[in-house]
């Protein structure tokens, strides 16, 4: 598996750490109420098929990057850094 | 009061050499890293060519003593006035700084980098932030055959280490 990073190109896979669902660049406002910030904190979809994943390219620049890719099919759709996605 | 010795971070490791490529070590008295604050970099790279002839380089290019060194952040080797711009963090005597060199030279970081340093895609000046073995260097081609190498400098010995192994199996097959 190879990423694309905005910065550095095409890399191994290796160089890169995975955090979990992008939903986490989404903070909700801080009175958004309990059940929004269960959703935030604690519930995550396991879909097979497109997921939107926090990477960290660790052994590289350091960015912060969201990857849309397919869990199924392994095809790598989009990678952005996160600081560029919107809110 | 004690007397203590400063010792560069390849102190009796270095220079060696195997089979026509050859490591030694680089010296840089001041290194400061400068990671601009936010919509601060255009004039972080202004200030800093009236201070040492070049602004900031590209991403993955070094320009002159400007490296850049990952996402947001450059080095200099030397000193940076930058208060206001940019957060300048003295980095002297933390990072250990090898150059090898040699026609095989590509060969031997070809077995531990798993990046494409060839000279038609990775020419003099380029930067890779990227792996040597398991460890984190900065790789910048400093000339056809020669390549400066940074790494942290609690990792010196096992980078030079690395380094003569791939330069013995090289040199094994010549």
């Amino acid at each position: 598996m190879r990423i694309t990073c905005p910065n550095c190109g095409e890399r191994d896979r290796r160089e890169f750490y995975y955090q979990g669902d992008a939903l986490a660049v989404s903070r909700p406002a801080p009175d958004a109420g309990p059940e929004a910030w269960d959703d935030y904190l604690h519930n995550r979809d396991n879909p097979a098929g497109d997921t939107r994943d926090l990477w960290f390219h660790e052994a590289g620049c350091g960015a912060w990057l969201v990857v849309e890719r397919n869990t199924v099919t392994h095809a790598i759709h989009k990678v952005t850094l996160a600081e560029k996605v919107k809110r | 009061m004690v007397k203590l010795i400063a010792l560069t971070p390849g102190k009796g490791l270095l220079p060696i050499s195997e089979g026509g490529v050859a490591v030694t070590e680089m010296v840089l008295d001041r290194l400061v890293s400068v990671a601009p604050f936010a919509g601060k970099q255009k004039a972080t790279s202004e200030a800093l060519k009236a201070q040492c002839g070049g602004g900031l380089p590209a991403v993955n290019r070094r320009r002159g003593a400007v490296t850049w060194f990952g996402h947001g952040i450059w080095m200099v080797a030397g000193d940076a006035a930058l208060d206001g711009l940019a957060a300048v963090t003295d980095q002297s005597d933390a990072w250990a700084v090898v150059s090898i060199s040699g026609a095989g030279v590509e060969d031997v970081l070809a077995r531990l980098v798993p990046v494409d340093l060839r000279l038609p895609v990775f020419k003099t000046n380029h930067v890779a932030k990227t792996m040597l073995g398991h460890m984190s260097v900065t790789i910048t081609r400093t000339g056809p055959t020669e390549f400066e190498i940074m790494a942290m400098r609690s990792m010196a010995t096992t980078m030079i280490h690395e380094l003569q192994v791939a330069m013995r199996g090289v040199a094994s097959r010549a």
